[in-house]
């Protein structure tokens, strides 16, 4: 535990040496004071902004957690030859990298609001959207590290990354839309159901449509997960796959790290 | 005494250690020779636990190292071509690896003296040249006061009064009976340097003796020239 922290307090004082940190807050501070002065509904706002962090957290997280572990491989030889265990060492670096990303968004984003006057109480919108924007940058982080670590070609797992990204924020939609329309005439809701659970993005798209309960603005897998499950059992299913999908590549990836040659 | 017993590793369909035993002595300095691509490297990596071997086992005292970490506290270090944190300050990189170690770092000025580092303590990683980045690996392997220290390629890219010296420094661990491992493609450095010898070629063992008995047993009186011959041997059988 010593040494986790050690590592995590190392790349912190390192991340927010950077700028880069200081540029993806901005980002999300400009998005969402504009969006609130330019929206008198602030709800109307904060489904823009929930779109906005559907597409941007996964994307940012995915590149920039793959690029790290690329980046730090001189670190991780030469901690590797310390007295330090490997498992220690990759959640160090992985803490490392998304404490800062998470941090990032949640201080620009709660900035604006605060200025625009929205209040972050439990149940708000905006807290929805800050939750859901964290638990994403943890699970794209976690998905990035297990591809940057599979893969020892730079350029693979990059393509490999943006890949990912790319058909879970864009094209697992139009596959369900397709299987939808395709078999109109088959009862395939629960299928689309199942399907959706395996997206993450869709499950904080749902978790923000049963939060806000406004499931007929949101698409088609929200509309029946809502018909299917209600409000909060749905919001625990889509809590406890979220979870999953943070776990799953942690795991896979510490397996992945433990057994590879550097 | 670090023990190899029958390593076998792959990368990818390339064989690169080939079922190799030999035996390290404390309190000497032994030499891993070989043409580029013997798999020196992979064996020093090997013995830090930076590369897993597909069968075999690495005993260091007895004890088995494959699934530790901890006997790494006895290492020092220094790899061929030294890469640390860029936007660090040489100071920065010290305290940082002290701090991983968890150990105090002892400012030895005749470690800093010698390796002419005294004035670039406060520069950043990045404007260092290649070659002082070298001697800051070289610290660094040094500093913690290890019983295991294991140079790969150490003076390759050091100028003249910097190599000679670390020569100096490698022979003083010695004499404090630190058991080092070097590599090195430079034969009048290992003639200086080593006491033993071990000459791989393709991942097997061509010799694993000391200098004295390697040069008697060719009847030569330069180990490059014995080396070199060695070397072509193995392109004939090629």
């Amino acid at each position: 535990m010593e040494l986790i922290s050690k590592i995590i307090k190392f790349e912190l004082s390192n991340a927010f040496r950077s700028k880069w940190i200081l540029v993806y807050s901005l980002f999300f501070f400009l998005a969402t004071y504009l969006l609130l002065s330019f929206e008198s509904d602030s709800g109307k706002a904060a489904l823009s902004m929930m779109n906005i962090v559907l597409i941007v957290i996964p994307l940012v997280s995915i590149i920039f957690g793959t690029m790290f572990v690329y980046n730090s491989i001189d670190f991780i030889r030469m901690a590797l030859c310390q007295p330090i265990d490997r498992n220690s060492l990759f959640i160090g670096l992985f803490f490392g990298n998304s404490i800062p990303l998470a941090v990032g968004f949640f201080s620009g984003t709660s900035i604006a609001c605060i200025l625009n006057g929205i209040t972050l109480a439990l149940g708000s919108n905006f807290l929805l959207i800050l939750g859901v924007g964290i638990a994403l940058t943890f699970i794209f982080t976690s998905i990035a590290f297990l591809i940057a670590i599979i893969f020892s070609d730079k350029t693979k797992g990059l393509g490999f990354s943006i890949i990912i990204w790319l058909v879970l924020a864009v094209v697992y939609d139009g596959i369900i839309l397709f299987i939808v329309y395709f078999f109109r005439d088959y009862p395939v809701e629960n299928a689309v159901l199942a399907i959706s659970l395996f997206n993450p993005i869709d499950l904080a798209r749902i978790l923000f449509v049963l939060g806000f309960d406004i499931s007929a603005l949101m698409g088609y897998t929200g509309a029946i997960f809502n018909k299917f499950f209600g409000s909060s059992l749905g919001i625990i299913l889509s809590i406890t796959m979220m979870v999953i999908w943070f776990i799953i590549p942690i795991l896979f990836g510490l397996k992945s790290f433990y057994k590879k040659d550097f | 005494m670090i023990q190899l017993k029958e390593i076998e590793k792959k990368f990818d369909k390339s064989e690169v250690l080939k079922n190799l035993s030999f035996d390290i002595e404390p309190g000497k300095i032994t030499a891993i020779v070989g043409p580029n691509g013997s798999g020196k490297t992979t064996i020093i990596k090997t013995i830090l636990g930076l590369v897993k071997p597909d069968n075999g086992d690495i005993l260091i005292d007895d004890k088995s190292i494959l699934n530790d970490y901890h006997y790494r506290k006895n290492i020092g270090y220094m790899p061929q071509s030294a890469s640390f944190p860029e936007n660090l300050t040489i100071r920065e990189v010290l305290k940082m690896i002290g701090d991983l170690r968890n150990s105090k770092i002892k400012h030895d000025d005749e470690l800093l003296v010698a390796l002419n580092l005294t004035a670039e303590m406060n520069k950043q990683v990045k404007t260092l040249s290649g070659g002082t980045k070298q001697k800051v690996s070289a610290l660094l392997s040094l500093m913690f006061n290890p019983s295991i220290i294991i140079l790969d390629e150490p003076t390759a890219g050091l100028d003249p009064v910097a190599s000679s010296n670390l020569k100096e420094l490698i022979i003083k661990e010695k004499m404090k009976g630190k058991t080092i491992i070097l590599t090195s493609h430079i034969m009048s450095e290992i003639e200086e340097l080593a006491d033993h010898i071990i000459f791989l070629i393709e991942g097997k063992i061509k010799f694993d003796g000391s200098v004295f008995d390697l040069l008697t047993y060719k009847s030569e009186n330069k180990l490059e020239k014995v080396i070199a011959n060695m070397m072509n041997e193995k392109s004939a059988w090629n």
